[in-house]
């Protein structure tokens, strides 16, 4: 009685008030969402990888960097799942909390280029005139620019590490999301709605974060999301290499570039982390396209 | 057309007589003027991030020629021959200028320039990303094609799974399997380096192309021995491009599959092979260009990874190995080259789509 209540609220074509019609686009959103199959299986990959990073501890069966050099480069079996590399560690308790590494760059490098690109972005289109063009002119300098020998030349200056890596990959990531800022925010800026507030006497910047970035969040949480196949990619490419995340640190990039001398041998302690880097970027992938679905359907293929 | 010059007004066809055709190669003509700027803009702008990422450098380029025991005198003289004692903008223009002669530095390495370092390694890049750009679109073109013309048929589930994979397999990942399993478990290949060690340094190299110097020399042995060891990593960068152009091949011929021109086709009752490859795939052909050169920029960078698995002696793995030497003068110049290919191939295929498109023109 109460669920069929609270469905017909939510689905009420006249809402008669702000929360009931937010509550309504919500809860519509997610029954469109609900009904794509692949969506749902890229938002549970992204969940378990969540929980995974969350709960490491309990999920592992190991220690991620305890040594047993007595069970050096063992196959995986029933005591080790996914076998153990050349100091004896257990690879799947280090893909488990290797799951930590990989959503601590993803969630840093969003945090970092989203809102820089939102801001430059938004500003560009606002202002319009010479603002746009310098703006501009540096984004599509940098989107002409090969991304990933600009993150390895922008790391081997700053020095490998982790922290280096994430902000060498943010550096190259945020001038697509202007060049999407820019153009939403020139098909909102001569609304009346912004004309209005405009004669109220809002600020350039307040109409820029009070009316124009809230209306860019849903294109860019759709870009973002298919971004992050892309930044995880990097960021394994750039531990592969050894100048990402450090030893002992388990990043699946630095797990593959280890197993690299066994390959021919034990083909486990390189391909299990590559596993893991495929399932999560797959996972991202079928929630950008499923977000996208429900969020942003003009921009989508139309096939 | 006036295409083969930037300026409009050097243009015969450019005069201002009040014709179509003239103000219509006259747009063209400004449109490739436009991107010849933005070229050079672009070029610009890639020098001066090189330029920056080469001063937040930690490392005190003087301290490293004359080492941190040196005397105060010297170390003041080192640094005023590199030049850092001059403002910054000084030292950027400087830095145009010696880029623009070529003059990149020597490297720490090495010990030798920078710039005859990468004139050795350029073509054995250049030779593996080209072999898999042609793999990609020899085999992507057609495979896209299909798909589109049978949708739902086996080749488009192909296409939609390899395109996934695509994004979604690590390039460097995808080289150890493919080593693992295609050199070492079932023999089909030959391993890692460019020949085997017995035919190394047998070639004198003319071009650098180790498959066009092997037959200059009239080595047909070491031509094949080559081709077994490019095979692989040229397959593995071509999966790559297969994925993208596939991709966006399919999506290119549903949208022309879809115009009233191809029911009027059937109508008349033309074979399906007829309508699909002379009337449906003619007009994707320009966009299709675009695409190609795009993925084959992409190549030129994704064989950096591919090249240290398979210890390829190309540019990827000089930059990798100067990045491992914090051997800036070799990461910059390397990075320099790099985007500097990747940018004109971009540039190229902006103007190349200006010319060959009829509704651009």
């Amino acid at each position: 009685m109460a669920f069929t209540d609270m469905r017909s609220w939510l689905l009420d074509e006249s809402p008669a008030s702000r929360r009931q019609a937010r509550w309504g686009r919500i809860f519509r959103i997610s029954l469109a969402f609900r009904g794509n199959a692949l969506a749902m299986v890229g938002l549970v990959i992204v969940l378990a990888l969540i929980a995974m990073a969350a709960f490491a501890p309990w999920i592992a069966t190991h220690d991620p960097i305890a040594q047993d050099t007595y069970a050096r480069l063992r196959p995986p079996s029933a005591a080790n799942w996914m076998g153990t590399d050349e100091l004896g560690r257990d690879i799947w308790s280090r893909v488990v909390f290797g799951a930590r590494i990989t959503l601590a760059i993803v969630i840093l490098v969003a945090v970092l280029a989203a809102p820089a690109g939102l801001l430059i972005g938004a500003a560009a289109g606002y202002l319009g005139g010479w603002v746009d063009r310098v703006l501009m002119g540096i984004t599509d300098i940098f989107l002409s620019m090969p991304k990933l020998i600009l993150a390895l030349a922008l790391v081997a200056a700053l020095g490998p590490g982790i922290e280096n890596a994430i902000l060498a990959i943010a550096i190259t990531s945020w001038p697509s999301y202007a060049r999407i800022a820019r153009a939403e925010t020139l098909t909102f800026k001569n609304a009346d709605f912004i004309a209005a507030s405009r004669l109220q006497g809002a600020s350039s910047l307040r109409i820029v974060v009070g009316h124009i970035l809230p209306l860019c969040t849903s294109s860019m949480i759709v870009r973002v999301t298919l971004d992050m196949a892309g930044i995880i990619l990097t960021a394994a490419g750039l531990g592969f290499i050894g100048l990402g995340a450090q030893p002992p640190l388990p990043e699946w990039g630095a797990m593959i570039a280890r197993g690299r001398t066994f390959i021919l041998d034990q083909w486990w302690v390189a391909t299990m982390p590559g596993f893991a880097i495929i399932v999560v970027s797959l996972g991202f992938c079928f929630l950008g396209d499923g977000l996208r679905d429900v969020l942003d359907p003009k921009s989508g293929e139309k096939h | 057309m006036a295409t083969d010059t930037p300026f409009p007004d050097a243009s015969p066809r450019a005069a201002p007589k009040r014709g179509s055709g003239g103000v219509r190669s006259r747009k063209a003509a400004l449109r490739l003027g436009g991107i010849v700027l933005s070229l050079v803009i672009t070029l610009l702008g890639l020098i001066a991030i090189t330029f920056f990422i080469g001063r937040v450098v930690p490392i005190d380029p003087a301290l490293a020629v004359v080492g941190d025991r040196a005397p105060k005198a010297v170390y003041d003289a080192a640094r005023v021959q590199l030049g850092l004692d001059k403002p910054l903008i000084v030292q950027f223009v400087n830095y145009v200028k010696a880029v623009a002669t070529g003059d990149l530095g020597m490297s720490v390495s090495t010990g030798r320039p920078v710039l005859q370092d990468l004139k050795e390694v350029f073509p054995a890049t250049l030779e593996m990303a080209t072999l898999g750009i042609l793999i990609g679109i020899a085999l992507g073109v057609p495979m896209g094609v299909h798909a589109a013309a049978r949708q739902g048929s086996l080749t488009d589930q192909v296409i939609r799974v390899v395109g996934l994979a695509g994004y979604a397999i690590p390039a460097f990942w995808l080289g150890l399997v493919g080593l693992a399993v295609f050199y070492a478990r079932l023999q089909w290949v030959d391993g890692p380096g460019r020949v085997d060690i017995a035919y190394d340094g047998l070639v004198t190299p003319v071009t650098g192309l180790m498959l066009v110097d092997s037959l200059l020399a009239g080595e047909t042995d070491i031509f094949f021995n080559a081709i077994g060891h490019l095979i692989l990593p040229a397959s593995i960068l071509g999966f790559f491009s297969l994925a993208y152009i596939a991709r966006m091949t399919r999506s290119f011929m549903l949208d022309q599959l879809a115009q009233e021109y191809i029911t009027t086709a059937r109508v008349k009752g033309l074979p399906e092979r007829i309508v699909i490859w002379r009337h449906a795939f003619r007009p994707i052909l320009v966009p299709l260009i675009t695409v190609c050169a795009l993925s084959y920029a992409a190549l030129l960078e994704g064989s950096v990874m591919i090249e240290t698995i398979f210890s390829w002696p190309g540019i990827g793995n000089y930059l990798t190995v100067a990045l491992l030497n914090a051997d800036m003068a070799a990461v910059l110049g390397a990075t320099l080259l790099i985007g500097m290919v990747f940018i004109f191939i971009n540039k190229l295929s902006d103007a190349l789509y200006n010319v060959l498109d009829p509704r651009a023109r």
